[in-house]
């Protein structure tokens, strides 16, 4: 089960490369989420995968028996989810206003911030 | 008692976020908003200094959050290096927000300025003083989403342009840091940082250390503004608010850094011999690329962003040096980049307000109207190129001192070369901007910045100085937290060692709930 996964890892992160790579900015955002989530599945996966054996603490005792599935993993995935889905929701409002505002989705023609140089700090009159 | 003592480790992080649960429940009154943020950032400065004379004269200092212990629960920690960093932070936070009175105007705190700015203060401090690397990456977001809100207020065209690559490029570099940590977690079990140094070094020696050292590189070079994953910062620190890109330039590279002497320091002090390798190059070429960029740059708010990029290449030299005099070093140059990038953007800031104009072409004969915007960018400009006897000058003394010492010639190299050709630049804008004449008939200098921010750039300036001349403080400051990194049993015993004591009186221990 394990190997499955991780082989579903792969071909996540390879997914998001590709989408990376693009200069589309729908493109790009798309390939944050798939890498996100495959980071998420990563992080799962990591934790090791045990089967039919909650991790619930039997009643009057204080620790619970070997052999339960590991939960931190989950924690550590909530938190993750919690802050990439937020982060996703930014980037798609974000990039919704650059293109309002830019008309293009291109980040090759992005370049209001970052104008061809001039070439020259001086005027006529001081060279 | 024991147990107050420990919770000086978290005010620093606790009361900016409260002053943000405050400020948002007053959301529209800037006033009150105003207050509020100046008071938390008061208080945080005056806990981060009791708690750096607490951990100076008690060493590290720990606390296990709602008593569930490392490395099972999250731990806060505290040595002379986090603390050390955090008064820092602070102390230049501050000035910067005062800073900012004078140059937001009703719309943006309308908008949620000083929220964001206590947010952004409250992960700041949280990445400089936890002690669980999951927790770091959550501190980092925090930075991250309220950077993000920072960056676009106001809404120009070219602030969404620069936060479109500074959002990208960023999320990008914090999910290669979860990834990293995932990678770590899975191998050794734990998150708490103390524990990892332990538990790495009993992995069996076959395992893919190098490759996890690698992803921590190239997360953290990106957050830090490494060549060759520097270009989000010159694309975007130029855009925003003058005082939210002084604010970024002092913390958040340096947060990068901070982590990379953390990972490298704790997690993997020994091996991982391929990313210490890759970073002696990375270092040297973001010296040199970064003083490049800056001379070859026609707009002056992305000079000084490349100015950053090249200092953060001096700090990871030292860390790639790795010794603890070159950690000496770093951590000096640490402190003396914190308040040197918030006063070069400050006084780009006030440039660009008395100039009209950010493009070095169209400014000149500013010297006129703003003598003293002129005097305060001179000093600091030399104090960056690390002119004695500014605060610059030292932590390059020590560094260069430590490098012929370990014999990393290149990283010497480029530590003199980049502070050669920072110095051209400082004296070519200098004569540029504010030496040359204005062309007739040009408008008077429309501003020199007022009362505000002539005396936070002032202070900014002052203090560099004073550290330059009276540098003992600092320097010892700054070994002991080398010493410190070499020697991080007393770090790993108090955030451990906690454990052990609560496990023993159980009555904190999670076991005892109800």
């Amino acid at each position: 089960m394990e190997i499955v996964l991780a082989i579903l890892v792969g071909c996540l992160f390879a997914i998001s490369a590709y989408l990376l790579l693009s200069s589309s900015l729908i493109r790009l955002i798309l390939g944050v989420f798939v890498l996100g989530n495959a980071t998420h599945l990563m992080i799962f996966v990591l934790g090791r995968l045990t089967r039919e054996n909650p991790p619930l603490i039997e009643y009057g005792l204080k620790v619970a028996e070997p052999g339960i599935a590991n939960p931190l993993p989950q924690a550590l995935i909530l938190t993750a989810i919690v802050i990439s889905f937020s982060l996703f929701a930014f980037l798609l409002v974000l990039s919704y206003r650059a293109y309002q505002s830019l008309g293009t989705i291109n980040t090759d023609e992005m370049r209001v911030a970052e104008p061809e140089p001039t070439g020259t700090l001086l005027r006529g009159r001081d060279v | 008692m024991s147990d107050l003592t420990a919770w000086l480790v978290v005010w620093p992080v606790a009361i900016p976020l409260i002053g943000v649960a405050l400020t948002v429940i007053l959301w529209g009154r800037e006033r009150a908003q105003t207050n509020i943020g100046v008071i938390a950032i008061s208080l945080q400065l005056v806990s981060s200094i009791v708690l750096l004379q607490h951990v100076w004269e008690n060493g590290p200092l720990a606390m296990a959050m709602g008593g569930w212990s490392a490395p099972f629960g999250i731990a806060f920690a505290a040595d002379v290096f986090g603390a050390g960093l955090t008064v820092a932070a602070s102390l230049v936070a501050l000035l910067v927000l005062i800073y900012s009175l004078a140059d937001t105007n009703a719309d943006h705190r309308r908008a949620g300025f000083i929220p964001l700015i206590l947010a952004l203060m409250a992960g700041v401090a949280g990445a400089f003083l936890t002690a669980d690397i999951f927790n770091l990456y959550v501190w980092f977001e925090v930075t991250l989403i309220s950077s993000f809100g920072l960056m676009v207020l106001g809404g120009r065209r070219e602030q969404l342009d620069g936060a479109v690559k500074y959002a990208f490029l960023n999320l990008l570099a914090t999910t290669f840091l979860l990834i990293a940590i995932a990678l770590l977690y899975g191998m050794t079990g734990t998150l708490s940082m103390a524990d990892l140094t332990g538990k790495v070094a009993a992995l069996p020696a076959d395992s893919p250390i190098e490759i996890i050292a690698l992803l921590f590189l190239l997360s953290l070079g990106m957050k830090a503004a490494l060549f060759p994953l520097h270009f989000w910062l010159p694309a975007a620190y130029h855009t925003p608010l003058p005082a939210v890109s002084a604010i970024f330039a002092a913390l958040l590279t340096k947060v990068g850094v901070y982590s990379l002497i953390r990972v490298f320091m704790l997690v993997f002090p020994d091996g991982a011999d391929i990313a210490r390798e890759a970073m002696i190059w990375v270092a040297v070429a973001t010296m040199i690329v970064g003083a490049l960029g800056a001379l070859a740059e026609s707009d002056i708010r992305r000079v000084v962003s490349f100015t950053v990029v090249s200092g953060v290449g001096v700090m990871v030299g030292g860390i790639a040096i790795g010794t603890e005099a070159a950690l000496l070093g770093t951590t000096f140059y640490m402190i003396h980049s914190i308040i040197i990038s918030a006063a070069l953007f400050m006084a780009t800031g006030m440039i660009v307000r008395a100039g009209g104009g950010t493009r070095i072409a169209d400014l000149a004969g500013l010297y006129k109207g703003a003598p003293f915007l002129a005097v305060a960018f001179l000093l600091c400009g030399l104090s960056l190129a690390g002119v004695p006897p500014f605060a610059g000058f030292w932590p390059k003394v020590y560094l260069v001192q430590a490098g012929l010492e370990a014999g990393a010639y290149g990283i010497v190299a480029g530590i003199l070369i980049s502070g050669f050709l920072t110095l051209m630049l400082v004296g070519r804008i200098f004569a540029l901007v504010f030496w040359r004449a204005a062309p007739e008939g040009a408008p008077a200098v429309a501003s020199d910045g007022g009362a505000v921010m002539k005396g936070t750039l002032g202070a900014l300036t002052i203090l560099t100085f004073v550290i330059g001349v009276y540098s003992a403080p600092v320097v010892n400051a700054s070994g002991r937290a080398a010493a410190e990194l070499f020697a991080p049993d007393a770090y790993i015993g108090v955030v451990l060692g906690r454990s052990a004591q609560a496990d023993a009186g159980g009555v904190e221990g999670p076991g005892a709930r109800p």
